[in-house]
């Protein structure tokens, strides 16, 4: 499979993407420690992805890196500075989290649910907002759909009007968790094709994905987790055509 | 057939109906409907003070609303009412005069906040997490998220509660009785009742009880109405649309390969 971008790479927006990293970080549910010691670099610009078993910690880790859940210890830098020290809201801003199940805002159309944060976390006016969102939405193909609530859109438009909210707040980092999971399997690459597009348009993004086709192609790195650790982590090809660590083989020979 | 012609005597004497019925329409209803409107608009703004303390991560906010539910959810409304009414009568008296329609509508006032309390707490928690999340993902607060996004979504599936709770008020304002009415204030119950025992016959009270489902029927069928309506939307059925179409509304422009992309 070849991912296509729907905006021409030449005449889109170009993205400046932060590093991120995560220096051991480790989080935990109560006593429960879900995630040992992660570290975890993604330059500038590039694309990371985050592959693994159910239960492995994965998606602890994208909500540690903006805080939704506090790490217990260790750190995550966005551009160099320790997000730790930081107001968890100033960091969000700069950090886009797309989910699996959406969470669009149901009694929102699709401006309006691209368009509230612009308003009430950025504080532009009513009508700068609207065009922002207009424009973010033109630029996931959901021009016509501005209107529509997320009810009357089906899975594939909702999570593009998500990945449109996240970008339209200019994140120096984009999260994916598991966005693809919850679709129909023919709406898939539309969403696969919208990541690479940004991937190549300069966004830093660390992915969270079970589209092994996609960590293949798209991604700078890829990182494989099982029980809250890194097992293994490296260019793609090493990863998926050598795999050295038994849990990985095993790994792959489940899920090819 | 005596017993026929005393049972109509009793209950649908329309001589005495018909007598009571001004009263009826002109003072009672009246004074039941700004008892309940009052006491419910008062409820609604405390329950929801409640329900937000109620789901406060601090404990210091929880602990109270949890007391306050308990005691107004707990006690009968009779002795809520005679408790606030004649307790404070000397505080009314110095702020309202002697009315004892104030009081009798924060009795009532706080026995429905502790209901709709709870109410508007089942339907902020019943809204999904991921809402809450998300709004905290794009650098919201906790209080803008609950404001612009979760507590709207919560209300909203509440409603059919709430009109039942209304009902249940309607019904209640009748206790206010206890506390002593006016001629002008008395609301249906109270009319019905001064009417039954002037004519020693109880179809006044009956009446007052039909001007109560004149109010209460519709009010349930309208919950009816709404909860049908939010269980299934407004929707039309649309016909089904193939997920194929839906690929090409992203226009791909000329395939581009991705190798290694750094």
């Amino acid at each position: 499979m070849t991912y296509t971008s729907p905006v021409p790479v030449a005449d889109g927006h170009f993205y400046e993407g932060s590093s991120l990293e995560l220096i051991d970080l480790t989080m935990a549910y109560g006593d429960v420690e879900v995630l040992r010691e992660v570290s975890v670099t993604v330059p500038p610009g590039t694309t990371t992805c985050i592959i693994g078993p159910s239960g492995s910690g994965k998606s602890t880790l994208l909500r540690g890196v903006n805080r939704l859940h506090e790490p217990k210890s260790g750190d995550v830098r966005l551009a160099g500075e320790s997000v730790l020290t930081q107001k968890p809201d100033a960091v969000r801003k700069r950090i886009g989290l797309v989910f699996q199940h959406f969470n669009l805002f149901p009694d929102h159309t699709a401006e309006q649910n691209v368009a509230l944060a612009l308003r009430n976390v950025k504080g532009l006016s009513k009508a700068e907002s609207m065009r922002i969102a207009r424009e973010r939405l033109a630029e996931v193909g959901l021009a016509e759909r501005a209107d529509h609530r997320p009810r009357d859109l089906s899975g594939g438009q909702q999570q593009r009007v998500a990945i449109a909210r996240a970008l339209a707040m200019e994140p120096e980092v984009m999260l994916f968790d598991e966005v693809t999971s919850a679709l129909d399997p023919e709406l898939v690459k539309g969403i696969l094709n919208l990541m690479a597009g940004l991937a190549q348009r300069g966004m830093t993004m660390l992915v969270v994905t079970h589209e092994m086709g996609f960590a293949r192609k798209v991604a700078d790195q890829v990182v494989f987790m099982d029980e809250g650790r890194v097992v293994e982590a490296g260019k793609p090809a090493d990863l998926f055509d050598r795999p050295q660590s038994p849990r990985l083989q095993r790994f792959l020979s489940e899920v090819l | 057939m005596d017993w026929l012609d005393n049972l109509i005597k009793t209950f649908l004497d329309f001589e005495a109906m018909w007598q009571v019925f001004p009263q009826l329409l002109g003072v009672g209803l009246v004074n039941t409907l700004i008892i309940s409107i009052w006491a419910t608009v008062i409820g609604i703004v405390l329950g929801m003070i409640v329900a937000i303390m109620g789901i406060s991560p601090s404990r210091w906010l929880r602990i109270p609303a949890r007391v306050y539910t308990d005691i107004f959810r707990g006690l009968p409304a009779i002795l809520t009412i005679l408790l606030i009414g004649q307790g404070f009568a000397r505080f009314s008296q110095d702020l309202f005069g002697p009315s004892p329609y104030p009081l009798g509508i924060l009795a009532l006032s706080l026995i429905a906040s502790a209901y709709m309390g709870e109410i508007f707490r089942a339907g902020i928690q019943s809204v999904d997490r991921g809402q809450l999340e998300a709004c905290r993902a794009l650098g919201m607060s906790y209080g803008k998220a609950m404001r612009l996004v979760v507590v709207p979504q919560g209300i909203r599936r509440v409603l059919p509660a709430l009109v039942n709770q209304f009902i249940a008020i309607v019904k209640d304002s009748s206790l206010v009785y206890f506390l002593g009415l006016l001629v002008s204030e008395r609301e249906l119950f109270r009319v019905g009742q001064d009417a039954a025992v002037l004519t020693g016959n109880l179809s006044p009270l009956v009446m007052a009880g039909l001007f109560y489902l004149v109010i209460t029927v519709p009010l349930t069928h309208l919950v009816n109405y709404f909860d049908n309506r939010f269980r299934t939307g407004r929707r039309k059925a649309a016909p089904p649309k193939s997920g194929l179409d839906e690929v090409e509304e992203q226009n791909p422009t000329p395939t581009l390969t991705y190798g290694e992309n750094s």
